[in-house]
């Protein structure tokens, strides 16, 4: 992969027409640019330049002799350089390291370049080992900022657009903060297939260096031009409350539960030994979870859904419309005093930034009430628009079941479902499926009609003499299992039908991998 | 009990050559569990074990006695715009996959099938579950079959 792709260059000189990555030049021209020219120190070198200064600092006296012959690695090898004049030579070794590092910095900035036209996005990286990595725009999931604290401070940033698949994703990193944002915005606009100009490049504000950094810093959430407005505030205290009391939490107190009746059992301490590890694996999941919920937003932009985290190292991430393979909203059992839900999608890329859960960027909303899960709802499923779909929304999360709507279990799904036969059903409205389950840790599941993979059901022998079946809906890998247990044979018939002819159709209509195609030209 | 069945829908069924194939994986099953309880009851004297896999072997034989009818029911249809795919007696499952879902389509031959000249035909979708596999095709349909869904995927085609 040398050298191959240079046959769809208008020359064979790869370095022609690459200009480095600033926010006043145009990225998406088709020519190849540089990256943000501290890349290589962020991606690793501030690490190489540690462990090298560890090395020299712990080794002195040795690197010193390999060097000096003479030397006898007695007394210290500084004062041993200066009295017998070696001061040139340690000198010109130095210098010559860091020319070395600059040197493999400086190439491997040179040799990463990118590229982005009306149809793909091009990476051609590597020094030794090069590598190629060509992406359609239309296939495009989602478009992920990354600003890690350290690049915050340089004022740059990690641009990852993902696409469909186990890694693979396309990532430039790293690029100008402000780059970063214009950049967002003309992939998404090549993408949406709109024929409405581009929107002039936005200068963030500030007549220096500092200001700018100080701006941009503060401002991190917010892309220039269309500052969106987040339609959720998470408080702190029910973020915190959220914590405490959910299912990680109901998983802790039962192992604590467990290792004090232990040891009031058998009155050996050995227990909490073995508790200490877990002790740490819940530290971390709390830190992890936490941390990415601070400072969350999620609002609707014309190029789809953007949801933001992150107080010192921000994550910003936009899924372009009909990327949202299903939404699951769920109420661990302590929530439910405080009616708070979450909201979790599964997706078809597999972003390498984790998220509030540690999936992969899968929980759309850690925390809210009814009314911010209905604004949620909304933004993510545009068909669920109206009154009728608000009481659908709100029968789905709370209702007892019985007559609502929904096609729910018969009386004999008792035997198998005590406690939630009445409440686990089925609905579909115009653009989707809905499934509703679960009477203690309550669920209520979507899937857009256009996403659906495929449909089954099935039936054991003991659903057979209880005239039921199994409906299971198939959307790609995530942590959504769409499926419902326990569903009358008749009415799960005529929805397998329903879902089966539904689907096909909902499919040959969608365009949402142009999801701008009809925009007038502006 | 009146098993599932869906309205309207004629079965295209498998070869029953399948059974053969079929049949040969449960006897090598049932007489390796068999051996190894003899084994481990006579030689060994592992009474256990013995039980164990004497339990295994018996469960080897019932699933032998039902191959002839697992087969029989494996079915499958083409309908204007998605697959129909079914199996299973006690455990019935009836599946339905549009046809633009379609991201690739695999043909394998085991050993003994492809002695028998059958093809095992998978459609795999963007989603892990779907698990739709027709087994026993004979390898001329196996291979009309795989070009007719790219042929239908190709025109119906929808993205993720």
């Amino acid at each position: 992969m040398t050298e191959s792709s240079g046959a769809a260059l208008p020359s064979n000189a790869p370095q022609q027409g690459v200009s480095s990555a600033r926010p006043v030049v145009r990225l998406t021209d088709g020519e190849w640019h540089r990256l943000h020219p501290v890349s290589p120190l962020l991606k690793g070198g501030f690490f190489l330049i540690v462990i090298l200064g560890w090395v020299v600092a712990n080794l002195r006296e040795r690197i010193a002799a390999i060097f000096i012959p003479q030397y006898d690695r007695e007394g210290n090898p500084i004062d041993y350089i200066v009295s017998h004049g070696y001061i040139i030579q340690a000198l010109l070794i130095i210098v010559g390291v860091l020319i070395v590092l600059i040197g493999v910095f400086y190439v491997s900035w040179r040799m990463h370049t990118f590229r982005i036209t009306d149809e793909v996005v091009e990476v051609r990286s590597g020094v030794f080992v090069r590598t190629n990595r060509k992406a359609r725009l239309d296939r495009i999931q989602g478009i992920n900022i990354v600003r890690p604290l350290v690049a915050r401070l340089f004022g740059a940033a990690k641009l990852e657009i993902n696409q469909a698949g186990h890694d693979a994703n396309v990532n430039l990193s790293y690029l100008g903060s402000g780059a970063a944002d214009d950049l967002r915005r003309e992939i998404l606009r090549l993408a949406s297939g709109t024929h409405a100009a581009a929107a002039p490049a936005a200068a963030t504000a500030g007549d220096t260096v500092i200001d700018r950094r100080v701006n941009e810093f503060l401002a991190p959430l917010q892309d220039t031009t269309t500052p969106p407005e987040s339609i959720v505030k998470i408080h702190l205290g029910r973020l915190i409350g959220s914590m405490i009391l959910g299912t990680g939490s109901t998983f802790m107190l039962l192992i604590i539960a467990g290792i004090v009746v232990w040891i009031s059992i058998t009155g050996n301490f050995f227990a909490l030994v073995i508790a200490f590890p877990s002790v740490l694996g819940f530290g971390s999941y709390y830190v992890r979870r936490f941390s990415k919920s601070l400072r969350y937003s999620i609002s609707g932009t014309p190029d789809g859904v953007r949801v933001g985290f992150g107080l010192l190292s921000t994550t910003n991430e936009t899924l372009p419309p009909g990327r949202i393979h299903s939404v699951e909203v769920f109420q661990p059992l302590f929530w439910r005093p405080f009616g708070w839900w979450e909201v979790r999608v599964n997706r078809a890329s597999h972003s390498r930034t984790r998220g509030a859960d540690n999936q992969a960027n899968t929980t759309l909303l850690p925390v809210g009430n009814i009314a911010e899960v209905t604004k949620v709802l909304e933004l993510l499923l545009p068909d669920l628009v109206g009154e009728d779909s608000v009481a659908m929304i709100e029968r789905g999360l709370r209702s007892r079941g019985g007559d609502d709507g929904f096609t729910n279990s018969p009386l004999r799904a008792a035997w198998l479902r005590p406690l939630s036969w009445r409440r686990n059903g089925f609905l579909v409205t115009p653009g989707s499926f809905v499934l509703r389950k679960g009477a203690v840790w309550r669920r209520f599941i979507v899937v857009p009609q256009p996403r659906l993979q495929s449909v089954a059901i099935e039936q054991g022998p003991v659903l057979r003499m209880l005239r039921l079946v199994d409906v299971h809906l198939h959307t790609v890998h995530g942590p959504i299992r769409a499926h419902l247990d326990v569903v009358d044979q008749d009415a799960a018939i005529a929805f397998f039908d329903t879902v089966a002819t539904a689907a096909v159709a909902a499919g040959q209509r969608d365009t949402s991998h142009r999801w701008r195609e009809g925009d007038a030209p502006a | 009990m009146k098993r599932l069945e869906l309205p309207d829908t004629e079965w295209r069924r498998v070869s029953p050559k399948l059974v053969v194939v079929d049949l040969v994986g449960a006897l090598v099953f049932l007489l390796a569990t068999a051996a190894g309880a003899v084994v481990f009851w006579l030689l060994l004297d592992v009474l256990w074990l013995a039980i164990v896999l004497a339990a295994l072997a018996i469960c080897g034989l019932v699933n032998l006695i039902l191959v002839p009818r697992r087969v029989r029911a494996i079915g499958y249809q083409l309908r204007e715009d998605d697959l129909l795919f079914r199996r299973g007696i006690m455990w019935q499952r009836f599946v339905a996959v549009p046809y633009g879902r379609m991201q690739l389509v695999d043909i394998n031959r085991g050993p003994i099938a492809r002695g028998l000249g059958l093809s095992e035909l998978k459609f795999v979708t963007a989603a892990a579950s779907a698990g739709v596999t027709i087994p026993g095709l004979l390898e001329a349909d196996a291979d009309a079959l795989r070009d007719h869904l790219v042929d239908v995927a190709e025109s119906r085609r929808a993205g993720l």
